[in-house]
């Protein structure tokens, strides 16, 4: 566990040294926020559309920045140097818990941002909270997984989008439906079925990643 | 001989039940000739589903070995499912222009076969991404057995979540529940035997692939004694 | 220690870069890979750093005569080549603690001081490694890949970016390592030569 933690913590000197991978995810997110409002100007939207709207806001920000953390060391060449000194299990939960930070980060902008611009009327915010921390872990695994299989991809750009989607298809389905729900009612029983769908999908894709990932990484 | 009975059955069989399919099969009340589309229909959804398993059961071997021709049957079952992926999308959305008067609705059937048909145009992505051989295997695999994990979410989480969002009545509701006898009859025969005919298709293929490879085999170690 | 590489074969596609390589090495002693550019002189270092697996053949570790198994050798080989980067944003200080708490090295704060100062870079440990110069990365290198005092030293291409005195340096440690264990390098220099107890020549196929 303690090479998890030393790989967490030299990403994020490098990230806080760069904020090569917030900036992307921060910046996307707040140019498509600003899109969509302007576009949809001063009509108002429901539960449906404006939960609908928050997750693709929150999937495409996360293609911005959830490969980075991959893709930059085999572009720098570090890729082998950690290779020297890690075990494949804690690279992988390593740099899984930096994109759940990373997550998280956005969410702390996106989220109040999304709310006052849309005008977003959430019952329970409690629950929508609940999904989205929970989401996360699958947006992470699943993405955490799928960034380490492009990264040793020739070309990469629109491929990470292309691979996640179908993967993480079933966080955006149940998120969206469990925010719809947290939005209009807000009761914790009401979206108890997608939520014990995150969580399943959250388990489940975490799981087949560690067991997959020491294929991904050993040559 | 055994197998030449059996090509002779499958093709009577088989000519029989194009017959019925179009002249024995009684048509369904309001739906007039479109309901023949389900005895092409649901065999090819089911035929993309079926190899998309026998993908992930290839890659699970190649990871398993390493050896390559697990990897080549690997590609081929894709390329088997994404043909029937791509028949099963088109001709289920002509038959929901049919009885829905929509080409497309989002309901949890036409769903899972849209998101099928993007696992495996993301598996083809990957494949044409990657070009020294073992890498592209290797992650080819990883891939197919990720989609197969996620894909019993679509089975069972889809249609739950779904059905409070849009109760539409499922495909498979009004299919198999009120069909008559020949109906039965004829669309059963046509899941079998077009089941047993891809498969025997699918097997050719395999041949083909395994001859290919050791004709490559051959080649190398040619080429290794003479150095 | 005691290194036995048993006929591999490397191939990639259908282009075959090495050919039944096989050789044995022991404690005390050092081996030079030679070869034009392009031989496969970097891939069959890589096998043996088990960066890659080969095609065919197999790369043995033995200590005190039991094999020790692919997970674990990692921690007794030390890797310096072009491929092989630091992180470039971080500091010199930072990329070697972490190495080092990587490997479990115990009072390595001292370690690194020592190395740092026998290969000149004392002084610089917090300047970002990106700020040292093409020579100055070369012997940071050196000093990560020497940091666990590994059993099995690689080294492709020993002398590149490094001006005399680096040179001079690097080949007093590279004679310290095959002194104490085993030591390998790739090179197509014939200078680099006197370094090694026997050499292998890796043929362009």
């Amino acid at each position: 566990m303690k090479q998890t933690y030393l790989i967490l913590i030299k990403d994020l000197q490098q990230e806080f040294k760069t904020r090569y991978a917030i900036n992307a995810i921060l910046l996307f997110a707040i140019v498509t926020l600003s899109a969509v409002s302007f576009a949809i100007g001063t009509f108002t939207a429901g539960e449906q559309v404006l939960s609908a709207l928050f997750w693709v806001i929150l999937f495409f920000s996360s293609m911005s920045g959830l490969s980075h953390i991959f893709i930059r060391e085999e572009e720098t060449q570090t890729a082998d140097t950690l290779k020297l000194v890690a075990r494949p299990v804690h690279i992988f939960l390593g740099k899984f818990i930096f994109n759940l930070l990373l997550l998280i980060a956005l969410e702390v902008v996106l989220v109040p941002l999304f709310i006052a611009v849309m005008n977003f009327q959430i019952a329970g915010f409690g629950v929508f909270t609940l999904t989205l921390f929970i989401g996360n872990f699958g947006l992470a695994g699943g993405g955490t997984m799928v960034a380490a299989i492009i990264s040793k991809a020739s070309a990469k750009g629109a491929l990470f989008t292309v691979l996640s989607f179908p993967i993480l298809l079933p966080v955006l389905i149940s998120g969206i439906s469990a925010t719809k729900k947290a939005a209009e009612q807000g009761a914790l029983s009401g979206a108890q079925n997608e939520l014990q769908a995150l969580l399943a999908y959250s388990v489940i894709i975490i799981t087949a990643s560690i067991l997959l990932f020491d294929y991904v990484w050993n040559e | 001989m055994l197998v030449k009975i059996g090509k002779w059955l499958l093709f009577i069989l088989f000519a029989l039940t194009i017959t019925g399919v179009f002249v024995w099969a009684p048509l369904r009340e309001g739906l007039g000739e479109f309901t023949r589309v389900i005895y092409f229909h649901v065999p090819a959804a089911w035929m993309a589903v079926l190899f998309f398993l026998l993908a992930a059961y290839y890659s699970y071997r190649y990871l398993q070995t390493k050896e390559l021709l697990f990897d080549a049957y690997a590609q081929i079952s894709n390329e088997m499912g994404i043909l029937f992926a791509v028949l099963a999308t088109a001709t289920g959305s002509i038959w929901a222009k049919q009885i829905w008067h929509s080409y497309w609705n989002w309901d949890p059937r036409e769903t899972s076969i849209f998101i099928l048909l993007l696992i495996y145009g993301a598996y083809f992505s990957l494949r044409s991404a990657l070009e020294q051989e073992d890498r592209r295997a290797r992650l080819s695999a990883v891939y197919s057995l990720l989609a197969f994990v996620t894909v019993p979410f679509f089975v069972f989480i889809v249609p739950r979540i779904y059905f409070s969002l849009h109760p539409d009545p499922v495909i498979n509701v009004q299919g198999k529940v009120n069909m008559e006898a020949r109906q039965r009859i004829v669309f059963f025969s046509s899941l079998i035997l077009q089941t047993v005919f891809f498969l025997w298709v699918f097997n050719i293929r395999r041949t083909q692939v395994k001859l290919k490879m050791m004709i490559r085999r051959y080649q190398e170690t040619q080429t290794f004694k003479e150095k | 220690m005691k290194l036995l590489a048993k006929n591999i074969v490397k191939r990639f596609g259908n282009h075959i870069v090495l050919r039944n390589i096989s050789f044995e090495i022991s404690n005390g002693k050092s081996l030079a890979i030679i070869g034009s550019n392009g031989s496969g002189k970097t891939t069959l270092i890589k096998i043996l750093a088990n960066l890659i697996a080969p095609t065919r053949g197999s790369v043995i570790y033995q200590q005190n005569g039991q094999t020790i198994p692919r997970e674990h050798i990692n921690a007794h080989i030390g890797l310096v080549g072009p491929y092989l980067q630091l992180y470039q944003e971080l500091t010199a200080r930072e990329n070697l603690y972490f190495f080092a708490r990587m490997r479990n090295i115990p009072d390595y704060q001292k370690r690194i001081a020592g190395l740092m100062e026998t290969l000149g870079l004392k002084g610089r440990e917090d300047d970002t490694v990106k700020a040292y110069s093409s020579g100055m990365q070369q012997r940071l290198k050196y000093v990560a890949a020497l940091l666990h005092q590994p059993d099995v030293l690689l080294v492709d291409e020993p002398r590149s970016n490094l001006d005399e005195k680096g040179i001079e340096t690097v080949y007093r440690l590279l004679q310290e390592q095959k002194e104490r264990s085993i030591l390998i390098i790739a090179t197509n220099d014939s200078e680099d030569l006197q370094l090694a107890d026997q050499t292998l020549k890796v043929e362009q196929a």
